[in-house]
């Protein structure tokens, strides 16, 4: 089912490469920015940094190796996501309330 | 991948054309034809490229701009390009190849960038008319790319355009202060748009009828526009610009159709274009040869970073003494 992000790896001579995750402002969710090429966590760390913080809007990232991330596959999407597709009772709106009552 | 066309491709050809055409956005693990594929590699790292090598015309005066201030920006602006062909690259590398052949086809001269970009900085105005030019066209093509189909390079392109304003700007800054400034100083910004005016027209490729590569791009959503109408939209934001600091954009042939609302400008002079694209512009082997150079230059640094993280990953894998 799921599959590695193939990547090579230092091929370029400028180490492997790392997924970049950047959150904006405190509280927020951790993004995926891009990746960079490093030989090592720290490196990768800085080069984050540089490449995707460079104006102050970013408080927090983190790296992870490219090999590391595991993906679902888009060709079995279909499959893989319906066991949501025929549950319309998770949504709120499924529900009849009583009319000019305020449920929330 | 490679086999002759069957019924299956074609079905995933058709499926594809239909996810295009629903406006869906192509994800680097989607399916796509290999056409797709190698269509953005080229491009996407030909605009990679070129936010690197464009790094070189302007650094030439980071050492001799006229203030601190100017200096600041210019560093910062320089800086900002090489993160934006960073960004790309790392879009491009989504697409299975990886940075080091698509860096030794820029240093083997087998991949193209910007034409722009090998024509000389000779005065300081040169670096205000880059920003209010050069970086304006990129803004008017990039805008638009923005929406191209393939994600990577879409999110590329949304996170360069939100930074790139600052370039026009501290360009136009830099047209304005030399245009209201002393007759020679305004001599010196007018020539600085004679020279650049032709080149950044070219900047947009070549005439819609001329383009080999548009059609193809435009049915699958890389482009949204041909290469003359952004040329167009370029043209139009530009002359009330220029009018502002009373600057002279070098075209006799330039009126305004009021029927159209469109600026028309004379012909361009593709001769100039193609000798340009084909290694034979002003500054072609001087860019190359700086780019070689600073690679060179930093092998030591690479090596010297993968042996130290070998190093690192032995001493943290050793058993404690």
């Amino acid at each position: 089912m799921a599959a590695s992000i193939d990547q090579a790896d230092g091929a370029s001579g400028e180490g492997p490469l790392w997924e970049v995750f950047t959150q904006e402002k405190q509280g927020a969710p951790h993004e995926h920015a891009g990746s960079v090429h490093a030989p090592d966590a720290e490196l990768a760390l800085q080069n984050a940094r540089d490449v995707y913080a460079r104006r102050g809007e970013v408080v927090s990232i983190w790296v992870v190796p490219s090999s590391a991330i595991i993906a679902s596959s888009p060709g079995e999407a279909g499959p893989f996501f319906d066991p949501a597709d025929d549950k319309p009772y998770r949504h709120p709106q499924f529900y009849k309330t009583p009319r000019g009552v305020r449920v929330y | 991948m490679a086999s002759t066309p069957s019924a299956a491709d074609s079905a995933s050809d058709s499926a594809f054309d239909a996810r295009i055409a629903a406006g869906e956005t192509i994800e680097p693990k989607d399916w796509m034809p290999e056409r797709y594929r190698q269509q953005l590699v080229r491009m996407m790292s030909q605009h990679a490229h070129s936010e690197i090598v464009g790094m070189l015309p302007e650094g030439n005066w980071i050492t001799r701009a006229p203030t601190l201030r100017r200096k600041m920006c210019l560093l910062a602006k320089v800086q900002d390009e090489a993160g934006h062909g960073l960004y790309i690259y790392c879009a491009t590398e989504t697409l299975g190849i990886d940075r080091g052949q698509l860096i030794d086809q820029l240093l083997s001269g087998k991949a193209k960038y910007s034409s722009i970009f090998n024509y000389p900085t000779l005065t300081w105005a040169d670096i205000g008319v880059i920003g209010w030019f050069v970086d304006g066209a990129a803004i008017v093509n990039q805008t638009v790319l923005a929406k191209a189909s393939y994600g990577p390079y879409a999110r590329a392109m949304v996170r360069i355009c939100k930074e790139e304003n600052f370039h026009k700007r501290q360009g136009f800054e830099i047209v304005a202060t030399l245009a209201a400034g002393t007759p020679a100083q305004h001599a010196m910004v007018q020539d600085a748009v004679n020279r650049w005016w032709w080149p950044t027209l070219m900047m947009f490729g070549p005439s819609d009828a001329n383009s080999p590569n548009s059609a193809e791009l435009l049915r699958w959503r890389v482009k949204r526009f041909s290469n003359d109408e952004l040329r167009q939209r370029f043209v139009d934001l530009t002359v009330a610009q220029a009018q502002a600091v009373k600057l002279t954009l070098p075209d006799p042939k330039l009126r305004y159709n009021a029927e159209t609302k469109h600026w028309e400008h004379g012909e361009i002079d593709w001769a100039e274009f193609k000798q340009v694209i084909s290694g034979n512009g002003p500054c072609n082997r001087e860019r190359l040869a700086a780019r070689q150079a600073a690679h060179d230059k930093g092998a030591w640094v690479r090596a010297a970073a993968a042996v130290y993280a070998e190093k690192q990953r032995r001493t943290s894998a050793a058993p404690a003494a």
